[in-house]
């Protein structure tokens, strides 16, 4: 019988955690393909963040260190210039990447740190139950911005691409959705040039994924994805913002 | 090999290459800033990792990620910035990393300034990140164990897997002392200590090997497991209480009249007035904790001789390891202290006056 489909080496078979219609198990599939892809699996490392992806460590089948709230990027830093002949990847949430972690990721891609940073957007803190994010929308009502996120007084989200895209170091920059198989698809190729920069040794690589919280935004699936299409992709443009590879500067 | 005359900050430094540390992540602060730019310069020439984080918290979290590699890592830093460290303390804690810490104190709370203190006991000793945890704490008090402790530091932090910090003050790490370092590990050495963790750390699969998938890891969302985490580390502290406290004494005698407790930088000054207080027939002795954790509680009550009148407790702060004397002397004699706060260290003149007021 011919297999077409199957479970990638690089995930384990530990069951994903993640809520129905969440999109984590998504973006950990796809990098566990890419990585099976380069065949990396025997030198790969990832750091698990804080935040509703805190168990990767359980679900990618390499070595993993679970970092501390915004961390991630500093472990990878020491991980990588410990272990130079490994490949190292950090996963990281809004809240962690790009409240308490701004630093940390600011510096690392500054340096052209030799690593990949895999960002998943979804406007809100999913684990803590909902609370306001670095990257909520404007007006978007969250637990800790019931009346809505009010722009005069706690500022506009942060676009991050935009933002790290301003650096010299960094050596690929993409946005992506995951909000319908076609964008996965499209997804998958961006992170397969992570992977492969990566493997290449290029440098700084990130990939951000818009991508969404059914229980916490209080839609089904669906329909979560029609508000990220509408609400989302209109703020956060998918879209290659450096890519020194394919000479896009 | 001869005796070479060198500040604190750059000795140790020194002592940790010689020990086969090559990654080192920090940040600047004085009065340490001599180390890092030891580092700085020297690292690159042995192939080493030398690289200034962004901030003290970001310089922990990658020596969390190179300690997870399974490799001999450094940070250091001075009090205020130590504070931003804790946080990463605990998670290697949690995680059983070794990595060494050294901690050039100054003064505090909050800014304070830049001259030595011993402020940070309580930080380092205590608890300083959160959870229920124990680092293991060596306290110098010359150039030449500043330097003589990085090897053991890291010694320490490898059989333990615990990292470990060395808390010196601005006084030994601004100091010049002739010192005489250990020969350096060779490449060959390096590279074995290099792969003593493999059985647990972040490291390629070998081809051929069955394929494995290490954890680096605090988190224990099951309070089932936690606790035996939590248990099984207790046990490990255990252990350390039992095998390795580490102390000195001075004087020390059966005559002894009064016995003084102090430590690092403290001590010295307290030895010289104690020779001052011989000279004149009157006997003082010193215990001189050198790990602060694991305390050398029976030590201590076991120095107490019989015709002892009073414990002296001597101390660059307003009394922390005061705490951990009393514990040790549970009431049998009077516990005394007196220290000095603000970064001014006190005098041997100053002791002696304290000491000579007790007779």
């Amino acid at each position: 019988m011919e297999v077409i489909a199957k479970r990638p080496e690089s995930l384990t078979k530990t069951p994903f955690t993640y809520c129905p219609g969440c999109l984590h198990g998504v973006a950990h599939r796809l990098i566990a393909e890419a990585i099976d892809e380069q065949g990396l699996i025997n030198k790969m490392a990832g750091v698990a963040p804080v935040g509703c992806s805190v168990f990767a460590y359980k679900f990618f089948n390499f070595d993993m260190a679970q970092a501390a709230h915004g961390r991630a990027p500093a472990v990878a830093t020491g991980i990588k210039r410990a272990r130079p002949d490994m490949h190292v990847f950090a996963y990281q949430g809004d809240g962690d990447l790009a409240a308490i972690g701004t630093a940390e990721i600011v510096h690392a891609a500054n340096r052209g740190e030799h690593i990949s940073v895999f960002f998943v957007n979804n406007a809100i803190y999913g684990m803590t139950g909902g609370q306001m994010a670095p990257t909520t929308l404007p007006d978007m009502k969250t637990t800790t911005s019931p009346y809505g996120r009010k722009v005069d007084d706690i500022g506009y989200p942060i676009r991050v691409c935009e933002l790290l895209a301003t650096l010299v170091a960094p050596y690929y920059i993409e946005r992506v959705s995951l909000l319908s198989p076609a964008e996965i698809i499209k997804a998958k190729k961006a992170v397969s040039k992570a992977i492969q920069y990566n493997k290449e040794g290029r440098g700084f690589t990130f990939i951000e994924f818009v991508s969404t919280c059914p229980t916490n935004w209080g839609f089904d699936p669906v329909k979560s994805r029609d508000w990220a299409r509408e609400n989302m992709l209109p703020f956060y443009k998918p879209g290659v913002f450096r890519d020194k590879g394919e000479g896009v500067e | 090999m001869s005796k070479i005359l060198m500040k604190g900050n750059e000795a140790v430094a020194e002592a940790a290459i010689r020990a086969g540390c090559r990654l080192y992540f920090a940040y600047p602060i004085t009065p340490q800033s001599e180390l890092i730019e030891y580092m700085a310069k020297m690292m690159p020439k042995v192939n080493g990792t030398f690289l200034q984080a962004e901030s003290e918290v970001s310089a922990i979290n990658m020596v969390y990620g190179a300690a997870g590699a399974g490799k001999r890592v450094m940070t250091s830093s001075s009090s205020p910035g130590i504070a931003l460290k804790m946080e990463g303390v605990s998670y290697m804690a949690g995680a059983e990393l070794p990595a060494v810490i050294i901690n050039v104190q100054r003064g505090g709370p909050g800014l304070g300034d830049i001259q030595p203190s011993q402020g940070d006991y309580f930080q380092a000793t205590k608890g300083g990140g959160h959870g229920d945890y124990r680092m293991i704490v060596l306290a110098p008090s010359s150039v030449q164990e500043f330097a003589d402790m990085a090897a053991e530091a890291f010694d320490l932090a490898d059989k333990y897997r615990n990292p470990v910090m060395i808390l010196a003050d601005g006084m030994l790490g601004q100091m010049m002392e002739p010192v005489e370092f250990k020969p350096a590990k060779t490449q060959e050495e390096i590279d074995a200590l290099g792969n003593i963790h493999n059985s647990w750390c972040i490291c390629p699969n070998e081809d051929g090997d069955a394929k494995h998938h290490h954890e680096i890891n605090s988190l224990e969302i099951d309070p089932s497991v936690l606790e035996k985490h939590v248990n099984e580390l207790y046990e490990k502290y255990g252990r350390i209480e039992r095998d390795e406290v580490r102390f000195d004494t001075y004087n020390v005698s059966d005559d002894n009249e009064i016995l003084c407790v102090a430590w690092g930088t403290a001590s010295r000054i307290v030895k010289s007035a104690i020779n001052e207080l011989t000279a004149q027939g009157k006997s003082v002795g010193l215990i001189r904790p050198i790990t602060c954790w694991p305390f050398p509680y029976e030590a201590v009550a076991e120095a107490i001789g019989p015709k002892v009148r009073k414990v002296y407790v001597f101390e660059l702060n307003t009394g922390q390891m005061l705490d951990d004397v009393k514990i040790a002397v549970q009431g049998k004699v009077p516990v005394t202290f007196w220290g000095k706060v603000g970064g001014i260290v006190f005098t041997p003149a100053e002791i002696k006056e304290k000491l000579e007021a007790c007779f």
